[in-house]
């Protein structure tokens, strides 16, 4: 009766996660207008069933606030996690193979963006963007591909040297049968996992930078914009404000996580037959 | 063809020790060269610069006159490294190994004992002698001329070795191959060799 495995969790944890967050940017793009609503016949109430996470001072429903607000997150998060990505794979990659004066540029350039505080380069950048929506992508794209790409450096570096990659170069075949063949099919699971472990830290990024005031615009009902304006209203009391807002981004962000450990856990060697 | 080496000496890095200093050495087509010398002699090390891996500081490494780091696609000489499980993808299956090769006809796998079932598995899923046999199919490929052997059946027990040993010498002597062999057993040299060359 071992018919229970840690692969089946495994990929019913994956099945879960990735449903949860689907559903949840499918949601939040539906309920925009609901979110911009305010009636102030209802403003100020206490979490109940018809609104779940209570209504803010302007009669908002928290809820659909915070559907959207996380949806926009996870568009955030994915669409400045895959710039992250591919800007990692092409520069991991040149770095490997370009010779040591394109090794000597990058690694600097890598050096150079870890060394400076990751939220100071993240405003810097998305504020010289032109803030709003496409300022906070492009700041959080450009700052976090470097772990990511020194991951891809070091892994092409140890193929090239690995002895099948010569032998199939004394067999006669070419660059790309030999980057097709042996090296692509170890990046690649690098590479999912590392895209998928990026989203959670592009939307913490996204929601703090908000929170700041230098990313999303207020009338975007982003979670950074969400917990920012309810922190006036914490004190008079009113916690739900931020407290569901905030529960859901962590909810998401674990989602994420669980999704990118599972999916490691999957295509790793390492652990794929456990 | 002929393979030959001129006076090569060789250090891996700058300003380290030589590892090979002032090697000559020769193997013609049809010729069987055993390599005996102690161990950390540098044998390996000859191999690698026989078969182009590595260039020599010093010196030279001809294949019919012409240096062999040169030679593009299929080099006619190649080599059967000593750890088959650092010489195959561990990523990829073991049939891919085959097709990397030189046309690699089906009875040649079935003499070196590989069962077909092996074909399908991953290198992980295989022992180091199964593996083994896989590197001298794949470098065993139409266009091969010359063979280095590196210690290719240390890790086997005799009936084995001398299953690999029997086709190999019967493959070398049907296709006329040159071959160089590297061990430390007396016995095996001693048999399959049409020369010795002590090194070191």
């Amino acid at each position: 009766m071992k018919q229970w495995n840690r692969r089946k969790a495994t990929v019913l944890i994956l099945v879960i996660s990735i449903l949860f967050l689907v559903t949840v940017a499918a949601a939040g793009s539906q309920c925009s207008d609901a979110a911009r609503a305010t009636d102030f016949s209802r403003k100020n109430l206490l979490p109940c069933l018809e609104y779940p996470f209570g209504t803010d001072w302007m009669g908002r429903d928290m809820f659909a606030r915070t559907l959207k607000g996380l949806s926009l997150s996870i568009l955030i998060g994915v669409l400045a996690a895959a710039i992250s990505a591919v800007i990692a794979l092409v520069l991991g990659i040149c770095a490997a193979t370009l010779g040591r004066r394109a090794d000597g540029v990058i690694t600097w350039v890598i050096d150079l963006i870890m060394g400076i505080p990751h939220m100071l380069l993240l405003i810097l950048i998305s504020v010289a963007a032109g803030r709003g929506l496409k300022g906070v992508i492009i700041g959080v794209a450009f700052t976090h591909w470097t772990s990511l790409a020194r991951l891809i450096r070091a892994e092409v570096m140890q193929l090239k040297e690995s002895p099948y990659v010569k032998i199939a170069g004394k067999l006669g075949k070419g660059k790309w049968y030999v980057a097709y063949r042996h090296i692509l099919p170890h990046l690649l699971p690098q590479f999912a996992v590392g895209l998928v472990l990026m989203f959670p830290h592009a939307i913490l990024h996204e929601a703090s930078i908000t929170f700041l005031g230098f990313g999303l615009t207020s009338e975007q009902p982003a979670i950074g914009i969400i917990l920012s304006e309810s922190m006036k209203y914490l004190v008079l009391g009113k916690w739900w404000l931020a407290l569901f807002p905030g529960l859901a981004l962590v909810v998401t962000v674990i989602m994420f996580y669980l999704l990118g450990e599972n999916l490691r856990r999957l295509i790793d060697p390492n652990s794929a037959h456990e | 063809m002929i393979l030959q080496a001129k006076n090569v000496s060789f250090q891996y890095k700058e300003n380290a020790p030589l590892v090979l200093q002032n090697i000559s050495f020769e193997v013609k087509e049809g010729e069987r060269v055993g390599l005996r010398g102690k161990s950390g002699i540098g044998k390996t090390t000859l191999c690698r610069l026989l078969a182009g891996y590595e260039k020599p500081h010093s010196g030279e490494v001809l294949l019919d006159g012409r240096p062999v780091t040169e030679y593009r696609g299929y080099c006619p000489v190649q080599m059967v490294w000593q750890h088959p499980e650092q010489a195959v993808n561990p990523r990829r299956r073991m049939y891919t190994v085959l097709e990397e090769g030189d046309g690699i006809p089906q009875e040649m796998t079935a003499k070196l004992g590989i069962e077909e079932a092996w074909k399908q598995r991953f290198p992980a899923e295989l022992s180091g002698g199964e593996l083994q046999r896989f590197c001298i199919a794949r470098a065993l490929g139409k266009r091969t001329r010359i063979l280095l052997a590196d210690e290719i059946s240390t890790m086997l027990d005799l009936i084995t070795q001398s299953q690999i040993w029997t086709f190999l010498l019967e493959e070398a002597k049907r296709r006329n191959l040159g071959m160089v062999v590297v061990s430390h057993s007396d016995d095996l040299l001693d048999r399959i060799c049409t020369r010795i060359v002590e090194i070191g």
